[in-house]
């Protein structure tokens, strides 16, 4: 029991300094330059670079012609791509949540709560970003990689020759696609986190299937849901747009491609953090009125 | 089988040769302190074979690519079949580049599609322009059988040579019934004999289509054989011009180095 939890533990200790370090490394490495001055710069530079991106991609999003079929394509291959990993890791938090949480209620004798505050933190909170981040693990970085290729091997010049617009084959439908199916994502790993959580109520506690999800629905209003479901919008907007960025803006050459996978997972990762804390403060705001 | 008996070069139609129908003037473009074209002039006659020669990193690329707007130029003027290439907005522009085959330096095919989807792709803007002419089916069929691939519509690029790449990419270009053709280098990474092969394709493929070509290249054969007239570009200019005769006699250091 307490093993379990304390390796949670230590993995979070790793992780996020880890991923924090490799951040800064990723910095320098990208811009050539040393000094914390040089890592604001190209802070910024980059910010300014990918808002540019943003607003194009706003802009050609509406106009046709609308690439249906391929838009379909991405996503599947988003989805395809990851509900396996999605599963596994909404699964295991599940697990793991309530098997760490169950003994300090038990202290309390509060442990009927478990329910509605493991739901809570799932829906509200760290399925949403937990899931997010595997989202860009495993997208951000694929699309980086394929679009980078395809700069590098001029296939996206070949496709502008050819009269179809590169941009709007390839960047368009797959922000528009992790946009989509981000949320979806977001929601199968929620409902199989639920699922691993009632798991353990139910070995542990007895609890029945029915008691357990009404207690958790009790928990959840509808008002509380809608933003998190928004915001899981911005994160598959985000994996999308750093991915097609990062590639379609590609160094040439081989070590560009991987450079360009590489940074694509860090950057979308700090997005979504960013985003993440935005959001928090902005339903906050809303709760106090 | 000598390869003087088997390829002689095409004589320039006389006739048509007048009209013009590619125009540089005065081209610039810098990346940083890296001038690579300084003010290059060409002009591409109808139905004429333009080879264009220079040393790796000279700006042979570069210049095509300014050529069919994916690079934009500092300066100078580019005139394709009258129209002025830097000041076309998107619609136009790509009218344009249908009547313009770009056959690239490494294929770029599409890794994700099948040889056939490769083909299609081109097509899929251009479905007017082809409504008379035959349906996708026949003109896909038709296009490999001229470079003598009609077996390998579901194959993908990763399964072929790069000797077959190139013919795909050449049958790419030709589905489009281009009026012109740019070749980056399009014997570079093949052997001789493959090589060999794909100038007797780019032959047969001008004689049929009657198609303006530039050929850009460092491979001094393929220039003998396929020009009608030659450029050489060092420093970002054309610095000579003419048959390839007439520049293999240059008594020039840096025109002679070429053909060594
Ligand atoms: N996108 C770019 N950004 C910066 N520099 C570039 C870019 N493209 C080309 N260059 C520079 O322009 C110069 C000419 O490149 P280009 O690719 O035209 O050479 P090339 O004549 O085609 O050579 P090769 O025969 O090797 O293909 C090179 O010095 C290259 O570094
Ligand atoms: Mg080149």
């Amino acid at each position: 029991m307490i093993n379990i939890s304390r390796q949670g533990m230590i993995l979070i200790i790793y992780t996020v300094p880890n991923s924090a370090y490799l951040w800064i490394y990723n910095c320098r490495d990208m811009h050539g330059i040393k000094g914390i001055s040089g890592k604001v710069a190209g802070f910024f530079r980059l910010s300014g670079e990918l808002s540019r991106f943003a607003g194009r991609y706003f802009a050609e999003v509406w106009k046709p012609p609308f690439e249906i079929r391929e838009l379909l394509h991405q996503c599947y291959s988003v989805g395809n791509r990851s509900f396996p990993l999605v599963g596994i890791t909404g699964f295991i938090i599940g697990l793991v949540l309530t098997l760490q949480t169950r003994p300090t209620l038990q202290e309390f004798g509060a442990v009927s709560w478990i329910p509605s505050m493991v739901g809570i933190s799932i829906v509200r909170e760290i399925g949403p970003v937990i899931i997010a981040l595997v989202c860009a693990g495993r997208v951000a970085s694929g699309i980086g990689a394929e679009l980078g290729s395809m700069r590098v091997t001029e296939q996206i010049d070949a496709m502008e020759v050819s009269g179809t617009n590169p941009f709007k084959f390839l960047v368009v439908t797959r922000i528009t696609a992790t946009t989509l199916m981000v949320p979806v994502l977001v929601i199968f790993g929620d409902v199989l986190a639920l699922y691993g959580s009632f798991l353990i109520e139910h070995l542990k506690g007895n609890v029945s299937f029915q008691l357990y999800f009404n207690q958790v629905f009790n928990s959840l209003e509808f008002s509380d849901l809608i933003p998190d479901t928004v915001k899981t919008f911005f994160f598959g907007l985000a994996i999308g747009l750093v991915g097609c960025f990062k590639g379609y803006y590609c160094a040439k050459g081989t070590v560009g491609v991987g450079t360009a996978a590489n940074t694509a997972v860090v950057a979308a990762s700090m997005l979504i953090f960013i985003l993440d804390f935005i959001a928090v403060l902005i339903s906050d705001i809303f709760y106090e009125l | 089988m000598s390869r003087e008996n088997t390829i002689t070069p095409v004589l320039p139609v006389r006739e048509a040769e007048e009209e013009v129908v590619i125009r540089i003037k005065d081209l610039r473009k810098s990346f940083g302190d890296n001038h690579v074209l300084n003010g290059f002039n060409m002009e591409l006659h109808q139905g004429e074979n333009l080879v264009i020669m220079g040393k790796s990193g000279s700006g042979k690329t570069v210049m095509i690519k300014c050529l069919v707007g994916l690079m934009q130029p500092d300066s100078g003027s580019i005139e394709v079949m009258g129209k002025d290439i830097i000041k076309l907005d998107r619609t136009a522009l790509d009218l344009l580049r249908a009547d313009i085959g770009f056959l690239f330096q490494g294929s770029a095919l599409y890794d994700s599609m099948t040889v056939r989807e490769n083909l299609e792709f081109s097509l899929r803007r251009h479905k007017e322009r082809f409504k008379d002419r035959a349906d996708t089916e026949t003109l896909v069929l038709e296009a490999l059988k001229s470079v003598g691939l009609s077996h390998a519509t579901a194959l993908m690029p990763a399964e072929l040579s790069g000797g077959m790449k190139r013919r795909v990419a050449l049958a790419r270009t030709l589905i489009m019934n281009p009026r012109i053709i740019l070749y980056d280098e399009p014997t570079s990474g093949l052997d001789p004999i493959t090589a060999k092969e794909i100038i007797e394709l780019m032959r047969i493929i001008q004689a049929r289509y009657r198609t303006s070509a530039l050929i850009i290249t460092h491979d001094v054969d393929c220039a003998r054989v396929i020009s009608d007239r030659m450029i050489l570009l060092v420093d970002g200019i054309n610095y000579a011009e003419g048959t390839y005769r007439e520049l293999q006699r240059s008594a020039d250091p840096q025109v002679k180095a070429f053909f060594k």
